[in-house]
C-alpha cells in the first residue's frame, strides 16, 4: 500500500482552491449579469414572452352646423372559439349556430379545428354579442369592435366618405380629416408560451385606446336634405343623368350643402346601383364603376361654364374700367372676330342695349367685345388674380384643376370664346367660389366644410382657418355687379329664380357637354341672397336634362325653390 | 484556514470516537443528498411543460424517470460505500477495457436520441457508456499511478499517464459526438496526474500551452469568418466559436440557445421570479431541464439562488478534498481527486457555457440535470469517496 504523501495533498489542496477560485469568478459573472445586464436582457426576454393585440379606437363623429350627428359609430362584436378553452363544444355549436343564424357544420367545422382562435362571425350586433356573452361558454369570445354608421344614408354621401375594414377613411372628409378623427390605437399585451398560448396567471397589461376628435363642418343637414329632394325632382322630370347643387355662404366659403345626385347608401358604399349589371363585370371593372359611384361632381369634374362665366368677364371689365353700366351696345345677332362669325343665342339680334341690359339679355357679342376691349394679357391678368387658375383649396380630396388656353395659346378668337364662358372648364365648386368672391366685397374666400375639431364634450381641440385673398375686385365693382345680377333675377334670363319678397342675384347658363354637338346640354343657374348683401350663394347644374335644356327654364326654378325654403331658415337660424 | 478547520473536526470527532470506530462522512452525504433532492424540484419546475406538451399531458414524465435513476443511483451508492474500496482495483482494467467494448458497440447497437447516437439499451434502461467510461477511467488511472510508484516522476511515466485516456477520449469524441465527455475524461486524467505527481512546472506549461492553442484557434476562426472566401472552412464547431462571440448575430442558429439562456439568467434579476415562474422554460429553451437547466435556476431563484447552488458545489468538492487528504492510502486519495475532479470540470464547464463564458458545448450539471446514467454513475462515485472515507481510522484524525 502505498502512502498518500503530504506532497500529494499540498496539490489536492490546490484543485480546491483552483476550482473554487474559477468557481467564484464564474459566480462573479453571473452577478454581471443578472444585475448590471438584468434590464437589458429582461427586455429582450419580455419582447420574446408578450404578444401586442390592438383594441381600436372609437372614431371621431363628423356633426354638421346644427349639431346633428351625421357620421357615428356602432359597437358591433366579433366572435371567436379560442380551441383549447373549449369546455363543451356541443353546447357551444348549438348556442352560436342558433344565435348567429349559421348552420351546425359551419360552426361545428370551426369549433374543433386546432388552432388558436378562429372566427365564427363579425359585425355581429351589440345585442346579439351581449346575448351569446350571457350563455358564459368557455372558449367563446366576444370582442367588442367599432363599425362606422351614417343615421342618413345617402344625404352628402360624396362629402362625407366612407370607411374602410380597418376604421380608415376611404373618401370625402373621412380621408381628409383621418388624422383628427382616427384616435390612436390602444394595445392589449398578453404574455404567451413560446407557441402563443396566452398565460393566464401572467395577467394582461392595457393601453387604453384614445378615441378620434368629433369635427364639426358648416354642412347644414336640413339644407341638405331639401336640396338633394330638388336635385332628386329635377333629375326625375327632366330625366337628367345628374345634378349638382352646392350652397355656400359667399362671405366666408362655408359650405352649407352639397349635393350631386345620384348619391349611394354610406352604410353600402360597395353596392353598385341596381340597374348595373355587377355579375358580368371583372374586378377592374367594377372598381371603376365604384369610382364612378363614389365622385363628387361638384369637384371632381370639370365643366364648360357658359354664360355664368360672363360674371367674371363682366367683373373684369368693370374693374379694368374698358366698360361701364351705360356703355351702349348693339347686338346684330352675331359678332365678327377675326375672320370668324360667333353667333349670339338670339340669332335674331338683341338690338340696342345698354352693357346692364346686355347682362340681363345674356348677350354674347357685348361680352365678346369687353373680352377683346381687356385684350389677352390683362384678360389673363384678372383669370389669375380671381383665381381661377389655382385650386379652390375645398377641404375634399381629389380637386380638379382648371383646364384653360395657356395665354402665348389665346389669341382674338380663343379670348372671345373664353369671355362668355366656352373652350375652357373649370369646377363647379371652382365657379361658386369665384363668384362668391366678386359679390362679396372682393374677398377671395376659401370653401370649406371642417369648423373645428373637439373631443367628445365639444371642447375645441382645433380651430380650422382658411386663406382669403383681399381685393381681387374693388368694392365699387363688386357693389355694381351685385346690382347688375340682381336685375338679371328681377327683369333679365333670370327672372325664374326670383324669389317672392327677396332679392336674389344671379345668372343662367345653358352650356353644351364636351364634345360639342352631341346634341347634351347643361343647364345651370347661379344665384345669391340678399342682392346688397349676399349670405347665400346657390348653384345648381343640370346635366344632360331631355326637352328643355335652358338654364333659365331647368335650373333657375331649382334654386328658386331652394331659396324660397331656406331664406326663412336661414334668417331664423340666425345666418344673416 | 483547512489547518484550523481540520483541528475543529479534529475535536468533534474526539469526543464520538468512543462510541464509534470508523468515520462516515455525513457532511458529504448530506450534500449530495440536498442537491439530489434540490435537483428534482428544479428538474420538475423545468420539466413539467414540456413533458405535458409532450407526454399526454403527464407533467411529472421527466421527474418519474429522473427520480427512478436517483433510487437506483442511491442504492449502488450504499453498496458502493459499505465493500472496502481495494475491492475494485482488480477491476480496473477491465473496466478500462469494458468501457472501450462499450462504446464500440454504440456502432452497431446505438440509440440515438435529440440527434446524438451516444445511448445503449439494456434490459429496457439506457446507458451513456461516456459516463461508464468516467468512471472506469477513474479506476484505472488511480490503480496505474500507485503500481508506477515512483514511476510517475519520470518522463515516461508522465506520458503513460496522460497517454491513457487518449483513446477513450478520440472514441468518445468521434463515435458518440461528445466532445464534451471527452474534455472531461481528459481533465480527470490531467488532474490526477498532477496530484500525484510533485512537479508543478510542467503543468504550468501544460496550461499555458493549452489556453493558447485555444486562444490561436479561436483567433484564427474569426479571421477565417471575416472574408467572404474563406468562410465556409470554419465549419459548425468554428460557428459555436463565432455564436459565443456575438449570440445575438447567430440569434437564430448556434446562438439560439445561448441567448435564451442568458434571456433566462439576466430577467431572473437579484432574487428571481419565483420558483415555478419561468417564462423561458415554457418552450423559449428547448428541453430546459438538460444541459441549461441552470438558467432556469437563475430564472426562478434569481443570483441568490444561483449563488447559493455554486457555493453548495464549493462546500462538496470541500468535503471530497478532506477525505482526498485523509484517505488511507494513495490509491483512495486518487479515487477521491478523480470524482472530485470530474465533478468540479463539469460543475464550472456547465456554468460558463450557461452564462456564455465559454463555448456553447452540451455538459450537463451534476445531480440536477436531467440524465439517468449521469445521475447514477455520480452516485457511484460518490459511493466510492464514502468508502474511501470509510477507511479512515478516527485515530489517525
Amino acid at each position: 500500500m502505498i502512502k498518500n504523501k503530504t506532497g500529494n495533498r499540498k496539490k489536492i489542496v490546490t484543485v480546491f482552491f483552483v476550482c473554487s477560485g474559477i468557481l467564484l469568478l464564474l459566480a462573479g459573472r453571473l452577478t454581471y449579469l443578472m444585475v448590471f445586464q438584468s434590464d437589458y436582457y429582461s427586455e429582450k426576454a419580455d419582447q420574446l414572452h408578450e404578444r401586442e393585440r390592438g383594441i381600436k379606437a372609437a372614431r371621431g363623429r363628423i356633426l354638421d352646423a346644427n349639431g346633428t350627428v351625421i357620421a357615428d359609430n356602432r359597437t358591433v362584436c366579433t366572435i371567436s372559439v379560442i380551441h383549447n378553452q373549449i369546455k363543451d363544444p356541443d353546447a357551444i355549436v348549438e348556442v352560436l349556430s342558433k344565435e348567429l343564424d349559421l348552420s351546425e357544420d359551419y360552426v361545428r367545422k370551426r369549433v374543433e379545428k386546432y388552432s388558436s382562435i378562429e372566427r365564427i362571425k363579425s359585425n355581429v350586433d351589440k345585442e346579439k354579442g351581449d346575448a351569446i356573452r350571457a350563455y358564459n361558454l368557455e372558449g367563446v369570445k366576444v370582442d367588442e369592435d367599432y363599425k362606422r354608421y351614417y343615421p342618413y344614408d345617402t344625404l352628402a354621401s360624396k362629402v362625407l366618405g366612407f370607411t374602410g375594414g380597418d376604421n380608415q377613411g376611404i373618401i370625402g372628409l373621412e380621408v381628409k380629416y383621418e388624422e383628427y378623427l382616427k384616435g390612436q390605437e390602444g394595445t392589449i399585451l398578453t404574455v404567451t408560451d413560446a407557441r402563443g398560448v396566452e398565460i393566464d396567471e401572467a395577467g394582461e397589461e392595457r393601453v387604453e385606446p384614445v378615441p378620434g376628435n368629433d369635427l364639426y363642418i358648416s354642412l347644414d343637414m336640413n339644407i341638405q336634405s331639401y336640396a338633394t329632394q330638388l336635385a332628386r325632382q329635377v333629375m326625375e322630370t327632366k330625366e337628367a343623368e345628374r345634378v349638382s347643387i352646392l350652397v355656400m355662404n359667399p362671405q366666408n366659403g362655408e359650405i352649407m350643402a352639397m349635393v350631386d345626385v345620384p348619391e349611394f347608401d354610406l352604410n353600402n358604399p360597395y353596392q353598385l346601383p341596381d340597374e348595373t349589371d355587377a355579375e358580368n363585370l371583372s374586378e377592374e371593372q367594377k372598381q371603376e364603376q365604384l369610382n364612378r359611384m363614389w365622385r363628387n361632381g361638384c369637384i371632381n369634374d370639370t365643366y364648360e361654364p357658359g354664360s355664368t362665366f360672363k360674371i367674371i368677364t363682366a367683373a373684369a371689365g368693370l374693374e379694368e374700367g374698358v366698360v361701364t353700366t351705360e356703355d351702349r351696345f348693339s347686338c346684330p345677332g352675331f359678332i365678327m372676330v377675326e375672320d370668324r362669325r360667333i353667333r349670339c343665342h338670339k340669332t335674331s339680334g338683341h338690338g340696342a342695349e345698354n352693357f346692364v341690359e346686355a347682362t340681363m339679355n345674356s348677350c354674347n357679342p357685348v361680352f365678346i367685345t369687353v373680352g377683346l376691349r381687356l385684350g389677352v394679357e390683362r384678360y389673363y391678368h384678372y383669370f389669375t388674380q380671381f383665381g381661377l387658375l389655382n385650386k379652390t383649396g375645398v377641404d375634399l380630396p381629389g380637386e380638379a384643376g382648371t383646364i384653360m388656353h395657356k395665354m402665348e395659346d389665346m389669341k382674338a378668337v380663343e379670348l372671345a370664346t373664353v369671355s362668355f364662358g366656352q373652350s375652357f372648364q373649370i369646377t363647379p365648386i371652382q365657379l361658386a367660389t369665384t363668384v362668391s368672391s366678386i359679390v362679396n366685397g372682393g374677398n377671395r374666400v376659401t370653401p370649406h366644410f371642417a369648423v373645428m375639431a373637439a373631443d367628445r364634450e365639444g371642447t375645441e381641440i382645433k380651430k380650422f382657418s382658411y386663406p382669403v385673398t383681399e381685393h381681387i375686385v374693388s368694392e365699387e365693382t363688386s357693389a355694381t355687379m351685385r346690382m347688375i345680377l340682381e336685375q338679371v333675377v328681377e327683369k333679365g334670363s333670370g327672372k325664374n329664380g326670383y324669389v317672392e319678397g327677396a332679392r336674389v342675384g344671379g345668372k343662367t347658363a345653358t352650356s353644351q357637354t364636351l364634345p360639342r354637338g352631341s346634341g347634351r346640354y347643361i343647364a345651370s343657374f347661379l344665384g345669391f341672397a340678399p342682392a346688397d348683401d349676399p349670405q347665400v350663394l346657390a348653384l345648381a347644374i343640370v346635366h344632360t336634362p331631355q326637352g328643355n335644356y335652358y338654364g333659365s327654364q331647368v335650373s333657375a326654378p331649382v334654386v328658386r325653390q331652394l331659396f324660397e325654403n331656406i331664406l326663412p331658415y336661414l334668417e331664423k337660424m340666425d345666418y344673416n | 484556514m483547512i489547518v484550523a478547520q481540520r483541528g475543529r473536526t479534529n475535536n468533534l470527532r474526539r469526543v464520538r470516537s468512543r462510541q464509534q470506530e470508523s468515520f462516515f462522512d455525513y457532511s458529504l452525504l448530506f450534500i449530495v443528498l440536498f442537491l439530489l433532492a434540490f435537483g428534482l424540484v428544479m428538474l420538475y419546475s423545468a420539466s413539467a411543460y414540456d413533458a405535458s406538451l409532450h407526454y399526454n399531458g403527464d407533467s411529472a414524465y421527466f421527474l418519474k424517470r429522473q427520480a427512478a435513476s436517483t433510487v437506483l443511483g442511491m442504492a449502488a451508492m450504499i453498496v458502493v460505500a459499505n465493500i472496502p474500496y481495494h475491492f475494485w482495483e482488480r477491476f480496473a482494467f477491465l473496466g478500462y477495457a469494458a468501457s472501450i467494448v462499450l462504446i464500440l458497440l454504440i456502432i452497431p447497437f446505438g440509440v440515438e436520441a435529440n440527434g446524438a447516437k451516444r445511448w445503449l439499451r439494456v434490459f429496457g434502461i439506457s446507458i451513456q457508456p461516456a459516463e461508464v467510461a468516467k468512471l472506469a477511467m477513474i479506476l484505472c488511472l488511480a490503480s496505474l499511478i500507485c503500481r508506477m510508484g515512483r514511476g510517475i516522476r519520470t518522463r515516461k511515466g508522465f506520458l503513460v499517464v496522460l497517454g491513457i485516456p487518449v483513446p477513450v477520449c478520440l472514441m468518445v469524441w468521434q463515435i458518440t459526438e461528445n466532445m464534451s465527455s471527452a474534455i472531461i475524461i481528459f481533465g480527470i486524467a490531467v488532474l490526477m496526474l498532477f496530484v500525484s505527481c510533485p512537479d508543478y512546472k510542467r503543468f504550468i506549461l501544460l496550461g499555458i500551452a493549452g489556453i493558447a492553442v485555444c486562444a490561436l484557434a479561436v483567433f484564427v476562426i474569426v479571421k477565417l469568418s471575416e472574408s467572404e472566401a474563406t468562410s465556409a472552412v470554419v465549419g459548425v464547431r468554428g460557428s459555436r466559436i463565432l455564436a459565443w462571440l456575438d449570440p445575438e448575430a447567430y440569434a437564430s442558429g448556434k446562438g439560439f440557445q445561448t441567448l435564451q439562456a442568458l434571456y433566462a439568467i439576466g430577467s431572473g434579476g437579484i432574487l428571481g421570479k419565483g420558483l415555478g415562474h419561468s417564462m423561458q422554460k415554457l418552450g423559449f429553451m428547448p428541453e430546459a431541464q438538460n444541459d441549461m437547466i441552470f438558467s432556469i435556476i437563475c430564472e426562478e431563484l434569481g443570483l441568490f439562488g444561483a449563488i447559493s447552488i455554486i457555493l453548495m458545489f464549493i462546500l462538496l468538492i470541500w468535503r471530497f478534498m478532506v477525505v482526498a487528504n485523509n484517505a488511507p492510502d494513495l490509491f483512495g486519495a486518487l479515487l477521491v481527486v478523480g470524482v472530485m475532479g470530474h465533478i468540479a470540470i463539469q460543475v464550472i464547464l456547465n456554468v460558463a457555457v450557461v452564462t456564455n463564458t465559454i463555448p456553447n458545448t452540451g455538459i450537463s450539471l451534476p445531480f440536477i440535470s436531467y440524465g439517468g446514467s449521469s445521475v447514477l454513475f455520480l452516485l457511484v462515485e460518490v459511493g466510492f469517496v464514502l468508502s474511501v472515507g470509510r477507511g479512515i481510522k478516527l485515530k489517525d484524525l
